[in-house]
């Protein structure tokens, strides 16, 4: 009973931690690659989720639809509202200094959060969105949880594979020339504002696929499930963590920095009974400061960007 | 009618956003960073001044200038600790880093004071009745005390050599160092005066409305969208633009459903991203 528990517990971990390592996947196209700030991770997350969840359950008088098609097409439509809206924003802002897509990207974070509470006809407002299909479900029975993990994880080997060809394609290697230096790109007849673009769309998608695969997972989700901010928090940390360039090092933070903050909430759900109400801000602190010390001591992360090795040419 | 009591609010809250924006507008240009944790800077403020206003009921003038002091000091052992080692790298580290800021801010208030909204003073005020219009004696006060800060910085910047060492370093920074600028002591300076107004601006938003942990952070957008509009590095600019902001986020309310307020920030700031990215006085680029 105990392992079997353990085993449970395990599956479940490794399934949020392929989530995230998704987020960071995504993340680090637009920040490792190119150098963009997105504060707003969770918006793309966010519309994601609620995308696929709107596209792939039974009707409902609750929200909009659900209009009761398969999961990919769920995914799909996820990735490409995801990518639209990364659109939108990139057109607006990519051409200024990053600071501005920054602080752009906190603003259309907030306007998501905003209309998810709102607007109870699109969303089912506070109340949330309930009976999200679970994929995979009943094909081997008691194995549901164990199949969607190694879905998940095929997704996170598809995207990790495709970051590795772009990071050494000459796609990846304009982007790094811009975020060095981007007058010298410019000088070179590289379209900067092009590149850009596509790096933050591609990783718009990558985030709504995540928030697609977070949503048939955990099957419920309403506002109170998408701490924006926090979200987006935690997969910054968990990119830098591991290595903003490296996609090993954002997977590999993306595992270490969730064992982190689950082993912060077993800490914390020991502490007595009146403390538990502002545990919650003890581990976001917990988190803040350790961004710091990373910031500090170890700013390239634990696996430090390494450009491609230049081909041999004999 | 409905429009003149409107106007009033958002003076009011436009005067808040342009304390905050004026700290923002200093440390982007001085620093060249945006500092994402100015929003949370002024809800320390605030809850700073909850325990001499309210716990220990002293009077305003006294606890104001205590809350203003305590979160320059605040600000200026941030800097110390963690900004200043950041400096020498990338601006963008130094952004990363602050929004890290925000957040242990954020949480230490809310592990002290907890997550609930708390009030200054309970018990209603009776307002002000003026040609039909409703003024509260606290909106008043903010009001007054905005002004009288506001000339005080414009008085420091004018004419003060720290001041004009300050607006010489946002202007070009690289031609201030030239010149001999002590680049560190206006640095100092900048954080001073910009913590000392947020902690100001978090006091008077918690008059104005109430308090709460996420109170600045919720502020944050629409003093950004204040900053670009009047042209990032112009602290004067920031009153004009903080003034706009407020005044068109609470007349919004006439059109669109007042939940969607902190949205029309955003509207603005997009705009003016694409219309005219330097802001209406031409500040630093933004390409």
């Amino acid at each position: 009973m105990e392992l079997a528990g353990l085993l449970t517990y395990g599956i479940f971990f490794l399934t949020l931690v392929g989530i995230y390592g998704l987020l960071a996947l995504g993340l680090n196209v637009q920040w490792g690659y190119a150098g963009m700030l997105n504060i707003g991770v969770a918006a793309f997350f966010t519309v994601g989720a609620y995308t696929s969840a709107i596209i792939t359950t039974a009707e409902s008088s609750g929200h909009l639809g659900g209009f009761g098609l398969p999961f990919p097409v769920g995914l799909a439509s996820a990735m490409a509202l995801s990518g639209i809206l990364a659109l939108g924003v990139g057109l607006i802002t990519l051409r200024l200094r990053s600071d501005y897509l920054a602080i752009a990207s906190i603003g259309i974070a907030e306007i998501v959060r905003l209309t998810l509470k709102n607007e109870g006809w699109l969303t089912g407002g506070v109340r949330g969105m309930a009976g999200i299909p679970r994929p995979l479900a009943g094909l081997i029975p008691g194995y549901d949880a164990t199949l969607y993990l190694l879905l998940v994880l095929a997704f996170v080997a598809a995207v990790y594979w495709a970051n590795e060809r772009a990071w050494r394609s000459p796609w990846g290697r304009v982007l790094r020339a811009i975020r060095e230096n981007e007058a010298a790109a410019r000088a070179m007849g590289k379209n900067s504002l092009l590149f850009r673009l596509q790096a933050f769309v591609l990783g718009a998608v990558v985030m709504g696929l995540a928030g697609a695969l977070y949503a048939h997972f955990v099957r419920f989700i309403s506002p109170e499930a998408f701490n924006p901010l926090f979200a987006t928090f935690l997969i910054w940390v968990m990119l830098i963590a591991g290595g903003s360039g490296n996609n090993r090092g954002a997977l590999l933070g993306a595992f270490v920095i969730w064992i982190v903050w689950s082993a912060t909430e077993i800490f914390v759900t020991r502490l007595p009974e009146d403390l538990v109400t502002r545990a919650g801000a003890l581990r976001v602190l917990l988190i803040g400061i350790l961004l710091q010390v990373i910031l500090l001591a170890r700013p390239q992360g634990i696996l430090p960007e390494r450009p491609p090795r230049p081909e041999r040419h004999e | 009618m409905d429009i003149l009591q409107l106007l009033i609010y958002g003076i009011v809250l436009g005067g808040v956003i342009a304390l905050g924006a004026i700290g923002v507008s200093l440390t982007f240009g001085i620093l060249g960073f945006a500092n994402f944790s100015h929003g949370d800077l002024m809800s320390t403020g605030a809850y700073i001044a909850l325990i001499f206003f309210t716990t220990l009921a002293w009077p305003l003038w006294i606890a104001l200038p205590i809350a203003m002091i305590a979160t320059a000091a605040l600000a200026l052992a941030i800097d110390r600790s963690l900004y200043r080692w950041f400096r020498t790298r990338q601006p963008v580290i130094l952004l990363i880093s602050s929004f890290g800021v925000a957040l242990i801010l954020r949480s230490l208030v809310q592990m002290i004071w907890g997550p609930d909204t708390i009030t200054y003073q309970t018990g209603i005020q009776m307002p002000y009745r003026v040609a039909g219009l409703r003024i509260r004696p606290d909106q008043i006060t903010i009001l007054l005390c905005t002004i009288f800060l506001v000339l005080a910085v414009h008085l420091f910047l004018q004419r003060t050599k720290m001041g004009k060492a300050m607006r010489a370093m946002a202007d070009n920074p690289n031609l201030a160092r030239l010149s001999g600028i002590d680049t560190e002591r206006v640095v100092l300076w900048t954080w001073v005066l910009g913590g000392g107004l947020a902690g100001a601006a978090g006091v008077f938003l918690g008059l104005d409305t109430r308090l709460h942990p996420e109170m600045g952070w919720t502020l944050l957008l629409p003093i950004f969208a204040a900053a670009i509009l009047s042209g990032i590095g112009k602290p004067y600019g920031a009153i004009v633009g903080g003034l706009v902001i407020g005044i068109v986020q609470e007349m919004s309310t006439l059109v669109i459903a007042a939940a969607y307020k902190p949205a029309i920030a955003f509207a603005i700031l997009v705009v003016m991203l694409i219309v005219r990215p330097t802001g209406l006085f031409s500040g630093r680029s933004t390409v």
